[in-house]
Parts: C-alpha cells; sequence; structure tokens
C-alpha cells in the first residue's frame, strides 16, 4: 500500500529532536508526518528528572518535559503515526519511506531516529540483561532496595544514575576505566559528597559472574597492575555511551566509523533532501537542548529545499 | 482504547494467565518507568493484532510485588509469553514491535 499523497517532510523519530522538527514543520504548514515505533520522548522516557534545560528553574520531571514538548508540536497540528521503519529509498527526488505495511513517500526527511545505550560486551552481560544488568537505573532501580549494586561509566548518565540509584540501593559503587570522571563538575561534586557512592576508578569490567538467581560478582583488572578483584553486587546498571539508531539509513547518508550522521551545520546530511537531528547526529554535546535546537534547524531547512526544489 | 487488555493483580494471575486457554502476553511495568510507558501504546496494538489468538495483560509491579518475585524480573518493562501456565518467551527492555511479534508468532505458532 502507498499513501497517495507525496509529503513535505517526513520525520523519523518522537524524541526532542523529532518533536521539534514537528513543531516547526507544522507552524511552517508544511505536510508533515512523524513516525515513532513507541511512545514520545525518546531517551528522554529513561531519566528522572532534568536540570539543564532553561526555563525550568527548579528543574522538571523527564515524563513530563516529554509530555510538553509534545503536546506542544500536537497544538500546532503536527501528524503522527505509530510505525516502525523498515528501510529508506532516497536514490530520488521523492523519497520512499518503507514501513512494515506501508510506503510513504516525501519530498524530504529528517532523521531523529536517536539512539541507543551501548552494551560493554564482556562475559555474562547478555544472558544477565533482566536478571541484574541493567540499563535503566529509573526503571530498575526500586527492585534493588537494600542492596549493592555497580554503575559502569564515568559520563553525566553514569553518575546521575549512580545518585538516583542511593535513593535504594544501600551501597552504589562507580566502575570507572580512567583516573577522572567525565561527568559535568557540578554533577561529580553531588557524587563525591553521597556516602552511599564509593569510587572504583582506573578499572574494567571483565566479566559479569552470576547464575539461575541473577547477578553475583562483578570481575575486574586494574588497568595499570592488571590486578584482578572481585566485587560482589546484585545489579550493575550499565552506561558506556550510546549508539547511534541509524541502521536503517542507507549508506549513501555518509556517517562516521560508529554510526553517527554526519550534517553540515544546517543539518543537511550527504543526500540533498535529508537532514539529521538530535543524538543521531555526528556532535560533540548530545543533549535535549541541543537536540531541539538541532531539530527546529532541520525542519526550516527542509522546508527551504522544497521551495528551491520543487 | 486498551479494550481488549486486561490487568491482572497477584490473586487473579493464577486464573487469567496460568489457566487461560489461550496464550497470554504480560507486560510487566510501573508507573514510574518510562520505556514501560514508551512501548504501552505498542502493547495496545498488539492486543488489536493478535485478537481471540492471544490474550493480552498488564501486571503493575509495584502493587503485585509477588507475581514478579516469582519470576524473578528485576527490569521492566519485561513481556512474557506464558503458554499452557508455563513461560513460552520473555522479552526485557523497550524493543520494537516485530521483536515482539517475532517472539507472539513462535508461542502462538
Amino acid at each position: 500500500m502507498v499513501e497517495n499523497k507525496i509529503r513535505d517532510i517526513v520525520i523519523i523519530g518522537g524524541g526532542p529532536a523529532g518533536l521539534t522538527a514537528g513543531l516547526y514543520a507544522a507552524r511552517a504548514r508544511l505536510d508533515a508526518v512523524l513516525l515513532e515505533q513507541m511512545g514520545f520522548g525518546g531517551q528522554l522516557l529513561t531519566y528522572e528528572r532534568v536540570e539543564n534545560y532553561p526555563g525550568f528553574p527548579e528543574g522538571i520531571g523527564a515524563f513530563g518535559l516529554a509530555e510538553l514538548i509534545s503536546a506542544q508540536a500536537l497544538r500546532f497540528g503536527l501528524q503522527v503515526r505509530n510505525a516502525e521503519v523498515r528501510e529508506l529509498d532516497l536514490t530520488g527526488k521523492i523519497k520512499k519511506i518503507i514501513l512494515s505495511n506501508d510506503v510513504i513517500e516525501t519530498k524530504t526527511v529528517v532523521i531523529a531516529a536517536g539512539a541507543s545505550p551501548n552494551k560493554l560486551g564482556v562475559g555474562g552481560e547478555t544472558e544477565l540483561t533482566g536478571k541484574g544488568v541493567s540499563y535503566c537505573a529509573v526503571c530498575d532501580a526500586p527492585f534493588y532496595r537494600n542492596q549493592d549494586v555497580a554503575v559502569v561509566g564515568g559520563g553525566d548518565t553514569a553518575i546521575e544514575e549512580a545518585l538516583y540509584l542511593t535513593k535504594f540501593a544501600s551501597r552504589v559503587y562507580v566502575v570507572h576505566r580512567r583516573e577522572r570522571l567525565r561527568a559535568t563538575s557540578i554533577i561529580q561534586e553531588k557524587a563525591f559528597q553521597n556516602e552511599k557512592i564509593s569510587f572504583i576508578l582506573c578499572k574494567t569490567v571483565t566479566d559479569i559472574g552470576g547464575g539461575a538467581e541473577g547477578v553475583r560478582e562483578l570481575r575486574l583488572c586494574d588497568v595499570k597492575s592488571m590486578e584482578q578483584t572481585q566485587l560482589p553486587v546484585t545489579g550493575v546498571f550499565i552506561f558506556v555511551g550510546i549508539k547511534p539508531n541509524s541502521h536503517f539509513i542507507p549508506l549513501e547518508v555518509s556517517r562516521n566509523n560508529s554510526g553517527f550522521i554526519y550534517t553540515d551545520q544546517e543539518m543537511a546530511t550527504s543526500v540533498p533532501g535529508v537532514f539529521a537531528a538530535g543524538d543521531v547526529r555526528a556532535k560533540e554535546l548530545r543533549q535535549i537542548v541541543t537536540a531541539v535546537g538541532d531539530g527546529a534547524t532541520a525542519a526550516f531547512n527542509a522546508g527551504r529545499y522544497i521551495e528551491n526544489t520543487f | 482504547m486498551a479494550g481488549n487488555i486486561i490487568e491482572v493483580t497477584d490473586s487473579s494471575f493464577e486464573q487469567e494467565v496460568l489457566q487461560s486457554d489461550l496464550p497470554v502476553l504480560v507486560d510487566f511495568w510501573a508507573p514510574w518507568c518510562g520505556p514501560c510507558r514508551a512501548i504501552a501504546p505498542v502493547v495496545e496494538e498488539l492486543s488489536a493484532d493478535y485478537v481471540a489468538k492471544l490474550k493480552v495483560a498488564k501486571c503493575n509491579v509495584d502493587d503485585n510485588p509477588k507475581i514478579p518475585g516469582k519470576y524473578g524480573i528485576r527490569a521492566i518493562p519485561t513481556l512474557i509469553i506464558f503458554k499452557n501456565g508455563s513461560v513460552s518467551e520473555q522479552i526485557t527492555g523497550a524493543v520494537a514491535k516485530s521483536q515482539i511479534t517475532a517472539a507472539i508468532d513462535k508461542a502462538v505458532g
């Protein structure tokens, strides 16, 4: 089945970048449709609170912010569809978005498909996912009341999630392979002041040990002395960066070695009429505030491309 | 909306899920879990797609600690497909609809 009209803009992804692209497209009176395979919010839904988005001096709940951003886009008439994109055909001037049971034709595409957490890639990780291995502290922390858990990673997400876990766990070990954390200073300060958090630095996780009852321990290796140690924990929360959700994007859209899509400062990709926004894009600072900026820029330039090309 | 989805509790689980003639997809969730909200519309769609082939149920792990404990659930969302009273397929985390339908098709056969 093919829709019987050609859309102006199809936005792939309903996180902050995609929803903001949708808001700008709808206000520009473009015929826009946003495709999301789950609920709106993207990675925002795995956080508890957002403290660094301007306009909310006391911070705001992550769900609440996701709802506000989507409500604003919908208010201006953005069309949305719950759909999973299988493939893109970007070879012609009119692009084809192939869904599981439908094809949408469009003049422009904004890829705002976001990113997913990286795996650590060690033994036991896959087998013990859901049995002590987790990638979402807000989801799973309440299962670890009065238990000892570990967080792997040293960035903003890792340290914020470690702080969240202290509300439930009795002890939170932060395991980081470097000597220093990468997290923003204010987040580090909070963590250093928290008595429930212990830091295990310059160590990598080599293996996650456990059985049918779940995770029992982490096996660690000191990066300098190569000394092997064990850390008894019942849960391990892994926050070692993200990987882009770009597997369905054809190769003519150029990207870096990790799969993040290259754009210019107008969010244009290597394929004319195809734009990218948010965490799926190759850039340094991946935040809600940069994602929404990308979304607005992408939608604006998609509109300009349509004016100039059609 | 959620017309075909039933809510199961610690006390109704035995009858609604384990003794069901149809296979049952149970979505273990909690109000504080964002990814659970994210997959909620997918679970709703599935209840419509598989009407008469699959029963779809939600279990709030906050209100019903016994059943999740029994099945060793320590992460949500967790989707479990029960067939003839035992676990047939299990999916942890918010995943794409196609991954869930693959598991259902395997179980429903």
